[in-house]
């Protein structure tokens, strides 16, 4: 099972001669596989060099201060925020996949919440570095906390920063925990199907004793949907509290009230540029192919489609304002983004966000995963992108020409922002290969013999398909 | 599950824990458990790798607390942010922010918000377990090897021979009737120990306990006083390398970290060109005229009263005539070695020109001190005409008085 081509859990011959085998059978073998295809390796040693790259990096900014990073006066934010809103952006889709599609029952979301949802938690991570490090003194972070101290002080709970810790986490927290709830019943199959004692009590803790209980279910079900419920607003509110860092500043550029759903937009595109980045990928080297249809990917980019267009019209209305308002300073700010020393950092963003997704029109490069790859890569560089243009561009060219400047990154700033993928890689080739990749509970209830797409067709809610594990194999 | 490895306990010997049946499919099992509700049976329950749609109903579960429970701890997580920012940023440590109320609600909603959001989120899940009994580490069931398949792809229905209803024979065969793929007993879990193991139990002990001692600690520094200084793990900016006033440094020659102006250079507002004003001198003498800057008037004069009383009159005396309270006190001590203040009055000072006593203040005279560095010169020119006044005042005529006024003083 060693070479990457032997590695097909799909073709091997499934246990039960039933679609709810099959599916089970399909997710588990990853796990259960001795070994993970060469591809797997391959990755993960990448992986694990950049997150040493990353470690070794944040050190050195830790040990010589953050002037090894090329934050300085003007730019004082830089790349660490630069990255912060990128990897918090990203984030977001999980959290709309798993709660906001669920609520709006588009039961084609079962083949990718989970892996949706791990993003995020692994995204939110690698968000939650970078503010940490750039306070410039790292283990005094809980300062931000309300935890009585000596100073007899409290954190300033008017300050949008503080706003931003407590979405932040909050987010985290509630992240994780509708991704654990999640893969209860999962966590419960493998511990079922585990072999080792090792793996049998590591997954039956995490399993907590779940039997599949019709009692428990009914109480599952409804604690899902009410985190469902809860996570909508949350995933909403999160990147438009990111988003009040920038608004509630005087700054031209900055000081805008179409941040927050611009913010939200762009949040929400650039996390399902990351899910098909993943994605396509995972399928092909997992043998999920049959799980994750060509479907799932053309839906996301219909996704992505709608709301690249909702990010394009924001720069537009950017424009718009920046004239209509007739104020001098916003008027030079935006002519100065498209035309001043950013300018490649601009038209790159506006390629990479607003003309490449439009190639989603034709059906051909929707439906073909290593086109779907290449333009979610392109949007990943774009979204990156944009935060850079609005950080960089509105604090290097503000109000007064001679506070003016223009910000150079280190080699420092590269290497944390590189080796941040390598952490967020290393934890989701983790993921893929010990944790319940594919939500089997949910894409058996799904599958047409589980009955739920079937009764919901009955109440006349659901107009989407049920995933294909079954009609696939015929 | 637990224990599929150890062999089952002999039927005759353990106690009948319910009847187990399988099937294939959530339809047969939706029709079971309407057969089963029917009867009347409440110790009994359905297992499914998924929940099966429609089996609520057929088994007439009731609707859970959970969404009340839920809905409790977001408003308890609303109370706790209002209260919390209230208490913190305006009664506790009033925190004011560009002249702002110290509580206004709009700039306190995110926090309501994430608050009201994280309590029920939390409180959710945590409720969905209770409610469960989760986490529950062993049941009977794990000592059945087909129900392994609950969690992959079988449905299972079981009836606990604790019902009241329960009867061996009568149950079996009505679990037949709902044509079951499999029947099987399910015996009392005779084993898999009740208790933890021993080593666990200990190992959570000694963990616990070796978790509360860094608190312990902490809470004992709080409320102890301690002579050696408090330790510092990180030592912030408390070294800096940079060098401070009185140091050494060296980078330079003469091992000085303060360096001297340089050569021929001037501070700025330090140029002090005026040889009259700032230093007494007229040409290459004492100035014997006040400087143009001095407006020779009563309100000088009081300034220069005023100022002679607060620098001059511990030594020199309300009249200046060296009786100031230092002199009478170090007189009164009588340890020796007390050079009495200077009269002012003296006839040698009454003819000095005044640059020199302009000088002897700035730069000081015999014991006395220079008040150059606390006297602006204005202030200094101003004690000057007060001490000529004084001067005057003791080697003055009868000629010096103004004839309207000189009957007074008869």
């Amino acid at each position: 099972m060693a070479a990457a081509s032997d590695f097909n859990p799909f073709q091997a011959p499934p246990k039960g001669d039933n679609t709810f085998a099959r599916i089970t059978d399909n997710v588990s073998r990853i796990m259960e596989a001795p070994k993970p295809p060469r591809a797997w390796y391959i990755a993960f040693g990448i992986a694990l060099s950049m997150l040493t790259i990353f470690f070794g990096s944040l050190g050195w900014v830790v040990w010589n201060g953050i002037g090894s990073w090329g934050t300085t006066m003007p730019a004082a934010w830089a790349f660490p925020i630069v990255n912060f809103v990128f990897w918090i952006g990203i984030g977001h889709a999980g959290t709309l996949i798993s709660a906001i599609l669920f609520l709006l029952r588009q039961n084609w979301r079962t083949a990718i919440n989970r892996f949706a949802e791990a993003m995020t938690i692994f995204a939110v991570m690698c968000a939650g570095v970078f503010p940490g490090v750039h306070i410039g003194r790292p283990w005094l972070p809980y300062y931000m906390m309300p935890i009585p101290n000596q100073m007899d002080m409290w954190p300033q709970f008017r300050s949008p920063l503080e706003w931003d810790i407590f979405a932040v986490s909050t987010y985290a927290t509630v992240s994780i925990l509708f991704w654990y709830m999640g893969m209860i019943p999962d966590f419960a199959t493998f511990r079922d199907r585990s072999t080792s004692t090792a793996k049998r009590v590591a997954y039956g803790i995490v399993a907590m004793g779940w039997r599949g209980s019709s009692r428990q279910w009914h109480r599952y079900e409804r604690a899902y949907l009410i985190l469902a419920a809860i996570a909508t607003p949350l995933v909403l509110s999160v990147h438009s509290v990111v988003s009040f860092d920038f608004a509630t500043a005087q700054l031209p550029g900055w000081h805008t009230t179409i941040f927050p759903p611009y913010f939200v937009a762009g949040a929400i595109f650039g996390g399902f540029a990351m899910v098909v980045t993943l994605a396509v990928p995972a399928r092909q080297f997992f043998g999920l192919k049959r799980i994750i249809t060509i479907r799932h990917l053309e839906l996301m980019n219909k996704v992505m489609i709608a709301t690249g267009l909702m990010v394009g019209y924001s720069y537009g209305m950017e424009f718009f304002i920046a004239w209509y308002s007739g104020n001098q300073y916003e008027g030079f700010t935006f002519v100065n983004r498209a035309f001043g020393p950013y300018a490649w950092a601009y038209w790159t963003m506006i390629s990479c966000n607003v003309i490449f997704p439009q190639l989603f029109w034709f059906k051909s490069i929707r439906t073909n995963p290593w086109t779907t790859l290449v333009i979610g890569m392109l949007i990943n560089v774009g979204m990156w992108f944009e935060r850079f243009v609005i950080i960089c561009t509105s604090l290097t060219r503000d109000f007064l020409p001679a506070s003016w400047g223009y910000f150079i990154p280190t080699k420092v700033d590269f290497m944390t922002l590189g080796g941040s993928f390598g952490l967020f890689f290393t934890l989701f080739l983790l993921f893929c290969r010990y944790l319940p990749m594919v939500a089997m509970s949910e894409v058996k209830a799904f599958s047409p013999a589980g009955g739920h797409a079937r009764g919901h067709l009955h109440h006349g809610h659901d107009d989407a398909h049920a995933p294909d594990a079954a009609h696939a194999h015929h | 599950m637990s224990d599929d490895h150890k062999p089952q306990a002999e039927p005759t010997a353990a106690e009948l824990h319910g009847i187990l049946a399988e099937y294939d499919t959530p339809d047969q099992l939706i029709a079971a458990a309407t057969k089963v509700r029917q009867a009347g049976f409440e110790k009994w329950d359905t297992y499914s790798p998924f929940p099966v749609h429609g089996i609520d109903a057929a088994m007439g579960i009731k609707m859970t607390i959970l969404p009340w429970i839920t809905l409790g701890a977001g408003l308890t997580g609303l109370a706790t942010a209002i209260t919390m920012q209230w208490w913190m940023n305006s009664y506790d440590y009033p925190w004011l922010v560009s002249g702002k109320p110290l509580w206004s609600i709009p700039a306190n909603v995110p926090i309501m918000f994430e608050l009201t959001v994280l309590f029920s989120a939390i409180t959710t899940l945590v409720g969905m377990l209770m409610l469960n009994g989760l986490p529950h580490p062993s049941h009977p069931l794990d000592l059945v090897k087909r129900f392994a398949r609950v969690t992959d792809d079988k449905f299972f229905l079981m009836i606990q021979a604790a019902d009241a209803k329960f009867d061996e024979r009568d149950t079996r065969s009505l679990i037949d009737a709902t044509s079951p793929v499999a029947v099987e007993n399910v015996l009392e879990d005779r084993v898999t120990p009740d208790a933890m193991p021993a080593g666990l139990v200990y190992g959570l002990i000694v963990v616990t306990c070796a978790a509360v001692v860094p608190l312990a600690l902490a809470v004992k520094a709080r409320h102890s006083k301690s002579e050696s200084p408090r330790v510092h793990l990180i030592q912030d900016m408390d070294s800096q390398p940079k060098y401070k006033a009185q140091r050494e440094n060296p980078i330079f020659a003469d091992g000085r970290a303060d360096r001297e102006a340089l050569p021929g250079t001037v501070p700025v507002g330090h140029l002090n060109d005026d040889d009259h004003f700032y230093r007494g001198r007229t040409g290459d003498a004492w100035a014997r005229t006040f400087p143009a800057q001095v407006e020779i008037s009563e309100e000088t004069m009081a300034r220069g009263k005023q100022r002679f009383g607060i620098y001059c009159t511990p030594c020199h005396g309300q009249g200046g005539l060296g009786d100031g309270m230092v002199h009478k006190r170090a007189e009164a001590l009588n340890q020796g070695g007390w050079i009495p203040p200077t009269n002012v009055t003296q006839e040698y000072l009454r003819n000095m020109p005044v640059g020199e006593l302009f000088n002897s203040i700035t730069n000081g005279v015999r014991n006395m001190p220079a008040y150059g560095p606390q006297i602006p010169p204005e202030d200094r020119w101003a004690i000057i005409m007060y001490v000529r006044a004084l001067q005057k005042s003791q080697a003055a005529t009868i000629n010096d008085v103004p004839e309207s006024e000189r009957g007074s003083l008869k």
